[in-house]
């Protein structure tokens, strides 16, 4: 009888031992190997975005234009600040030869197309800022343009290539895409058909 | 006289190359930094291996700025504030950057101590008595189980009562 409560605290001690509590670092590990998971995850569905869909809704994004590249007044502004105009978006870079080719054509259009509510836009993609000024000045650029900052806006649109343009219509949504340099007649009636609509 | 013309001219040369050894940007100079940067549009390719038109463009730009007199850092952060955070080959120490950095220290350090705990355990293991053989069977007697042995001490608490 005196020995019990000797058995007793044994089989405490060896219950303990059969269940070991876990431990903390256990907890870690699983919180670790959960955030790496979550983070592979979430570049794997960046990865797999795609450009945005002829009919959907352009990505907005924020713009300060080249000196002397500027949007009538404006110094900085937003794509949506446009809205209720055509806008012609061109991504380019001075490194590119197809945009060299394209450069007339858009400088035309602009000039023909800008009393008709249309907007070109140039968007200098990885460019060096001094580099896409004397390629302006090259070939006669007056329509407004502006750097890729921190490279948002071809991220957004997920270009592949330049030169890219995209059409967006009044209301703001993507009426037409164009990979490659774009030629006079299919600037003209993109655009034309965009009007008529 | 045409000893003393000679070591002035050699003199002056000497001097003149120092100089300019001292001003000019290398080659060298502009991959250091090159190669700790990767142009957009050749992914997976550091600045001062990649042959494009863009990236040539990009070490010109380098060694402009280099002759400026930009330290090292500030071209870094130059590239950086133009291009992005993903032309920089180590991605900067903030925000959810920080998984990066942290996790493999973590896995690395928690895999270890998990590996030595386990090896720990294999060491106790090798080192138990042998199980005790009982002479009537001849087959190692097994401590009794831990439900009989409380049922048992239960049996006995309840006809202590």
């Amino acid at each position: 009888m005196s020995e019990l409560p000797e058995q007793l605290e044994l089989n405490e001690a060896e219950s303990a031992e059969i269940k070991p509590r876990r431990k903390w670092w256990v907890y870690v590990v699983w919180a670790g190997v959960a955030a790496l998971i979550l983070f592979l995850g979430y570049g794997l569905l960046n990865a797999n975005e795609t450009r945005p869909e002829v009919g959907k809704q352009a990505p907005d994004f924020a713009m300060t234009f080249f000196d002397g590249y500027e949007w009538e007044d404006y110094q900085a502004a937003n794509l949506s600040d446009l809205e209720g105009k055509i806008v012609v978006l061109n991504f380019w870079a001075s490194w590119c030869g197809p945009c060299e080719d394209e450069a007339g054509v858009l400088e035309n259009g602009w000039q023909a197309w800008r009393d008709d509510d249309v907007v070109l836009l140039g968007i200098a993609y990885s460019d060096i800022d001094s580099d896409a000024l004397d390629f302006m000045e090259r070939f006669g650029i007056t329509y407004p343009n502006a750097p890729d900052l921190r490279l948002d806006a071809s991220d957004k649109y997920r270009i592949t290539g330049v030169p890219e343009t995209f059409f967006i219509d009044k209301d703001g949504t993507i009426a037409y895409v164009q990979p490659g340099p774009l030629t006079t007649s299919q600037l003209n009636s993109i655009l034309q058909e965009i009007l008529n609509s | 006289m045409r000893f003393s013309a000679f070591i002035l001219i050699l003199l002056l040369y000497l001097l003149v190359g120092t100089a300019s050894a001292q001003g000019e940007v290398t080659a060298d100079d502009v991959n250091a930094i090159a190669k700790q940067l990767f142009c957009p549009v050749c992914e997976n390719e550091p600045l001062d291996q990649c042959g494009t038109k863009a990236c040539q463009d990009w070490r010109a730009e380098i060694r402009l700025q280099l002759e400026q007199g930009a330290t090292e850092q500030e071209i870094k952060d130059n590239f950086q504030r133009r291009y992005g955070d993903r032309v920089l080959a180590e991605p900067p120490r903030e925000g959810i950057n920080w998984i990066l950095w942290l996790l493999p220290v973590a896995l690395v350090l928690f895999g270890g101590i998990w590996f030595a705990r386990y090896l720990r355990q294999l060491q106790a293991g090798k080192s138990d008595p042998a199980p005790v053989v009982s002479s009537a069977s001849g087959n190692p007697t097994a401590p009794p189980p831990q439900d009989d042995y409380v049922a048992r001490i239960e049996d006995e608490l309840r006809d202590n009562e």
